[in-house]
């Protein structure tokens, strides 16, 4: 049992990291030229050539990818492989326009699993350990990731999904589970149920958690890890360049480390594209080089971020990234699930009798994130009884869940009582302070 | 025979019914009927007033979600089981009273007047005739 999955690359000195780096880029640039027409037709615009990529110092000559792009592209657009030789798609939530559909060959899934190992010997998991992965399964990156990194330690995986909390804490207990993945949330909620219970972490053999998928503070940290008993581990990811593991956390705590032999990471200026130094703020970039079956080249996360360089206190000297600190769209993260207020303001649009005038309250209670969705109530959707407008609401809740994937709180509240800002209503209040 | 109500959609918050009866009021709005039907985050406010059209003016340019309903306005004995025998009557004719309140209004004393509105008015109306008088707007107005 080690401190690290793979020394060599976690703690590869950073001339030989660059030099890998721009191997696999070349390699990777060429092929999406041959074999993504669409990412190619951008090069092509910008005048670029697999030929003008010599290595990593040339990165900033490549296109920017958005998301924008994916939903162009979707389902296909992006593919480098034949789906023949893909074994694997992975997706978020949302509608078609929002949806992310990722592909992937079993080479892909082995790299991820890679990245996820990583991940759990980092938190100080080893083939001894019991990983209890409480992430849901299923299109979701969350369960799958954990899953297969898990595998690949050889721990021995509870694949619970999430749910059933006092079944989790059951398991937990009489199977000796050592590790649990889940978001953070849930491991609040789960820590809450353990007290409701009668029980305490002394009960449980729990001693780590690898947590992400949604922002958290240092302070549920310490909350979680008091209540658990545990040390808590962040891991960063996104569908779009795999899931979890992108990033995960050492013992230090102290920022992410990117695993850069699989991603390369920039930071720019949201607003210009301009890349700009180590230890400035501005948005997270990556580009995937060992991906085969849906290669993002400077793919935009839209998450605002730091990148810090230097050999950590655990020895690894992969890049480190704080925690995202905002974003440069106007995308919430609710309970895990992306949503974007565009999407809010179709389900009314499709609506014929509702108004689009809306306001989203999005706050945090016990843990969780409370969601709201206030919705100015028109002439032509009120009548005489209360019966009609509550199934008005039920009505527009429904919908909401079907499009969003989570379920919202509606609330029908009087014309023109939004508040408006130079004649556009604020549309999101975020009380959450995750910053 | 029916009368105009209005319906107000009003959140539950503090001062919302105060600042819909002062719309009124700078109006020169007379209130002759009213009931609040409650939830947890709202309620309906329901008026029969003197001028139903320039209420609806006022409140709409006061910012309020109103709509107007055709309700029954009958007009029954003061005394024990007059309603009770008005209620018999529509149950024997199969009619359901979605909501019902009583009125200000009353010419004299030995007679009170209920705000009724049934599944079906038509029905209702049937249901009453001859038996029962119902006002008219322009009674309600000249009340």
């Amino acid at each position: 049992m080690g401190k690290y999955w793979n020394e060599k690359i976690e703690c590869m000195g950073p001339e030989e990291m660059r030099a890998l780096q721009s191997e696999r880029l070349v390699k990777q640039v060429r092929h999406v030229w041959d074999n993504v027409p669409y990412y190619r037709a951008k090069m092509e615009e910008k005048g670029v050539t697999p030929d003008d990529i010599k290595g990593i110092e040339d990165l900033h000559k490549l296109p920017f990818l958005s998301k924008a792009d994916l939903r162009d592209a979707y389902p296909y657009g992006l593919l480098a492989k034949p789906l023949s030789e893909c074994v694997r798609i992975h997706s978020t939530s949302g509608t078609t326009g929002k949806r992310v559909v990722a592909f992937y060959t079993q080479h892909d899934v082995d790299l991820w699993n890679d990245c996820t190992a990583r991940a759990i010997t980092a938190a100080g998991g080893s083939k001894e350990d019991v990983v209890q992965v409480a992430y849901g399964y299923g299109l979701f990156t969350g369960g799958a990731g954990l899953d297969g990194g898990s595998h690949k330690v050889g721990c021995l995986t509870l694949p619970m999904s999430s749910g059933n909390t006092e079944r989790q804490i059951q398991f937990m207990e009489d199977l000796g589970a050592t590790i649990l993945c889940c978001t953070p949330s849930y491991a609040a909620y789960i820590g809450e149920t353990v007290k409701k219970m009668g029980k305490s972490p002394d009960d449980l053999k729990l001693k780590a958690g690898i947590f992400g998928a949604e922002p958290w503070t240092e302070e549920m940290r310490q909350e979680i890890e008091k209540s658990l008993g545990i040390k808590a581990y962040d891991i960063y990811g996104l569908t779009e360049t795999s899931g979890p593991g992108v990033a995960f956390e050492c013992e230090c705590q102290t920022g992410m480390h990117i695993n850069e032999d699989n991603f390369i990471a920039e930071i720019i200026d949201p607003d210009t594209g301009e890349v700009l130094p180590d230890g400035t703020k501005g948005e997270l970039v990556f580009t995937a080089i060992t991906k085969e079956a849906f290669p993002l080249l400077r793919y935009r996360t839209r998450d605002i971020c730091v990148l810090t360089r230097g050999k950590c206190a655990c020895g690894r000297t992969l890049v480190k990234m704080a925690k995202p600190m905002g974003r440069s769209d106007d995308m919430l993260i609710i309970r895990g699930v992306n949503v974007f207020p565009s999407q809010i303001e179709s389900v009314l649009l499709k609506m014929s009798n509702a108004s689009p005038n809306y306001q989203i309250i999005v706050g945090r209670e016990n843990n969780t994130d409370t969601f709201e969705i206030r919705v100015e109530l028109t002439e032509e959707m009120f009548s005489d009884t209360i019966r009609s407008i509550e199934e008005l609401e039920r009505k527009i809740g429904q919908d909401m869940l079907s499009v969003l994937g989570i379920k919202a709180k509606i609330r029908l509240v009087e014309p023109n009582s939004i508040p408006r800002s130079e004649g556009k209503a604020k549309r999101v209040i975020d009380t959450r302070n995750l910053v | 025979m029916s009368v105009k109500q209005l319906s107000i959609f009003a959140e539950n918050r503090p001062g919302r019914l105060s600042n819909i009866t002062h719309l009124l009021a700078v109006n020169g709005i007379n209130i002759r009927a009213m009931s609040v039907a409650d939830t947890k985050d709202f309620g309906i406010l329901r008026l029969i007033v003197n001028d139903a059209d320039k209420a609806v003016a006022a409140l709409r340019e006061g910012n309020c979600a109103v709509t107007v309903t055709s309700v029954l306005a009958i007009r029954i004995p003061d005394r024990p089981g007059g309603l009770a025998a008005a209620m018999q009557l529509l149950y024997d004719n199969n009619v359901s009273v979605e909501y019902m309140y009583s009125a200000f209004i009353s010419e004299k004393n030995g007679e009170a007047y209920l705000i009724l509105r049934a599944d079906s008015n038509e029905k209702a109306e049937q249901a009453f005739e001859g038996k029962y008088h119902l006002l008219s707007q322009e009674e309600l107005l000249a009340m």
